[in-house]
């Protein structure tokens, strides 16, 4: 088989496993994989700028709540509806992606990682002011009319599973097309060296640059679907926290891979959910999870299964 | 012949080093030029402002009677201006095969893998397209870095210290490889190795203290009093 073959093939398997997962699950377990697979759009975006690209960012929550809110604001005020409101929030995180980065990619390293931060918690801070148009930091209740499509309501669970999945699938395609093309090669050689990029004739600006709008639609898609599959906008999305969790997927999973952030999502939020089940102290095993991580397998899950079996893994 | 790049007063100065200070300089079409000179003489800083790695602070380069002074590097080499660099490059953690890719697509290059083939072709790696760049000998990645020069189809490829490194055996090897190259590819080559140069070079350029101090054929620089002092020494004039 070729190398090409065993990559579809493998992607194929998980999606068409996922998908089955919903009529194998209790219904608890596949509200939780709906979610799972958000926060992991999410994450494949969050890779696309850290793992593949090389760009530390600490400012991921303001395109998840950009697109969260871009879906929402429409929806309150406009009386906008699903499809639609996906869709501007889907752009919604991408030209704050962009925005963000005209500015921000002008440093690197530490540099870019604070600048980042600052603008989202700039950006959080600007929807707790603008407490009467965004709800300020009670949120708001995604109206159950809006949260309609092709005929089936979002807010119940079989709709919401495969509303989940399909853009899930789609995230998920698209990311191992794109690792997979020309443009994904610059990418890595831009996280590899950059001033050596820049002498076979690449403009390491411009590639950053679309590389963090390409994350930004996805993190933007990500913060719009949450908003409208569970039903809540709130600032809460905004915070630094949600800047870290797409991180922590992504070192799990394995930076740099196509199904390190979905497997990194799916184990971080069972480690999370079973240990909440038995201490109050769970963020002290998060914790201790991610020093075992760093210790023994600083390249991910997928990522030291490369290194040691699965060359070919993209 | 005509001069495919030319500089006119080109200086760049860091505080009060002057490092490359006040050049004029061209590269003719379809000829291998040496560029030579001490240790701090300014020759890597200066093949950085022709290909536009730093920024000149005065005076002018032109490549093919278009001002490209203040031109980006990533646009200099879409142009045609080439560079390899003194220590080895190339992307470690890549396969060969990437690492020319990345060269070939960068000009637009329709058929990649074919440019890739052909590239490894010409250094002698045939086969090897598949190792992670980083496993290879030394001598292997200089000499992929070069197939990274030459599938971009450079006008200009600079060398910035290529054989240094090289054992005896692939030196000669690669001198038979930088002769193939012209005249569709003009060629500066930075060198310590003076055999290799003097043997190579059609014309030299001496740099010393920034400026420079002879251009002309490899017998006028052997035979020319000021070089000897700066830099050749007794025996290299003799041999």
């Amino acid at each position: 088989m070729t190398d090409g073959a065993k990559v579809w093939g493998l992607h194929l398997l998980v999606l068409a496993a996922v998908f089955a997962a919903q009529f194998l699950l209790p219904p608890y377990h596949a509200t939780n994989l709906a979610r799972i697979m958000v926060l992991a759009v999410f994450a494949m975006g969050y890779n696309i700028a850290f793992g593949y690209t090389g760009l530390l960012s600490l400012g991921h929550a303001l395109f998840f709540a950009a697109g969260m809110y871009g879906m929402g604001l429409p929806v309150w005020h406009l009386e906008w509806v699903s499809v639609p409101a996906l869709i501007a929030g889907l752009l919604a995180g991408g030209v704050m992606a962009g925005a963000v980065g005209v500015l921000a990619l002008r440093t690197a390293g530490v540099s870019f990682m604070i600048v980042t931060l600052m603008f989202a918690q700039a950006g959080y801070l600007t929807l707790l002011y603008l407490n009467s148009w965004t709800g300020g930091d009670e949120g708001f209740v995604v109206a159950s009319a809006a949260r309609q499509a092709f005929g089936f309501s979002l807010a119940t669970d079989t709709p919401r599973f495969t509303a989940a999945f399909v853009l899930f699938a789609a995230g998920l395609l698209a990311c191992l097309w794109l690792v997979r093309s020309p443009f994904g090669r610059v990418m890595v050689a831009m996280r590899e060296n950059e001033e050596r990029s820049r002498m076979l004739g690449y403009d390491p600006f411009r590639v950053k640059l679309v590389a963090l709008i390409l994350s930004g639609l996805y993190a933007g898609l990500a913060g719009a679907a949450y908003g409208m599959l569970f039903g809540y906008v709130g600032a809460s999305f905004a915070t630094i926290q949600y800047s870290i969790l797409p991180m922590l997927y992504v070192l799990l999973g394995g930076a740099g891979t196509v199904l390190g952030p979905f497997l990194g999502a799916l184990l971080m939020f069972y480690l999370i959910d079973i240990t909440s089940n038995y201490t109050d102290a769970y963020l002290f095993v998060v914790g201790a999870a991610l020093v075992g991580l760093v210790l023994f397998a600083p390249k991910g899950i997928l990522g030291t299964l490369r290194e040691r079996a699965w060359r070919w893994l993209p | 012949m005509a001069a495919v790049i030319e500089a006119r007063g080109l200086t760049r100065h860091f505080g009060g080093l002057r490092a490359v200070d006040g050049v004029d300089f061209s590269l003719e079409h379809g000829e291998i030029h040496g560029l030579i000179g001490p240790n701090g003489a300014g020759k890597t800083t200066f093949v950085s402002l022709l290909s536009g790695r730093i920024p000149v602070q005065s005076g002018t380069i032109s490549l093919n009677g278009e001002d490209i002074t203040h031109l980006p590097a990533h646009l200099r080499v879409r142009k045609g201006v080439a560079y390899t660099f003194q220590i080895t490059s190339v992307y470690p953690r890549l396969s060969v095969f990437d690492n020319v890719a990345l060269a070939a697509q960068s000009r637009g290059a329709g058929d990649v893998p074919a440019e890739v083939a052909q590239a490894l072709g010409r250094v002698g790696m045939t086969g090897l397209d598949g190792a992670q760049a980083g496993t290879l000998s030394y001598g292997h990645q200089r000499l992929l870095e070069v197939a990274m020069g030459l599938a971009l189809r450079p006008v200009i490829l600079i060398l910035d210290e290529p054989t240094q490194g090289l054992a005896s055996g692939e030196i000669d090897g690669f001198k038979a490889l930088i002769r193939s190259l012209v005249p569709q590819t003009t060629i500066l080559l930075i060198e310590h190795n003076m055999d290799v140069v003097m043997d190579l070079a059609d014309r030299i350029t001496v740099l010393n203290f920034g400026q420079v101090l002879a251009v002309g054929a490899p017998d006028q620089i052997r035979a020319n009093k000021a070089v000897q002092d700066a830099y050749l020494g007794g025996d290299h004039a003799a041999g």
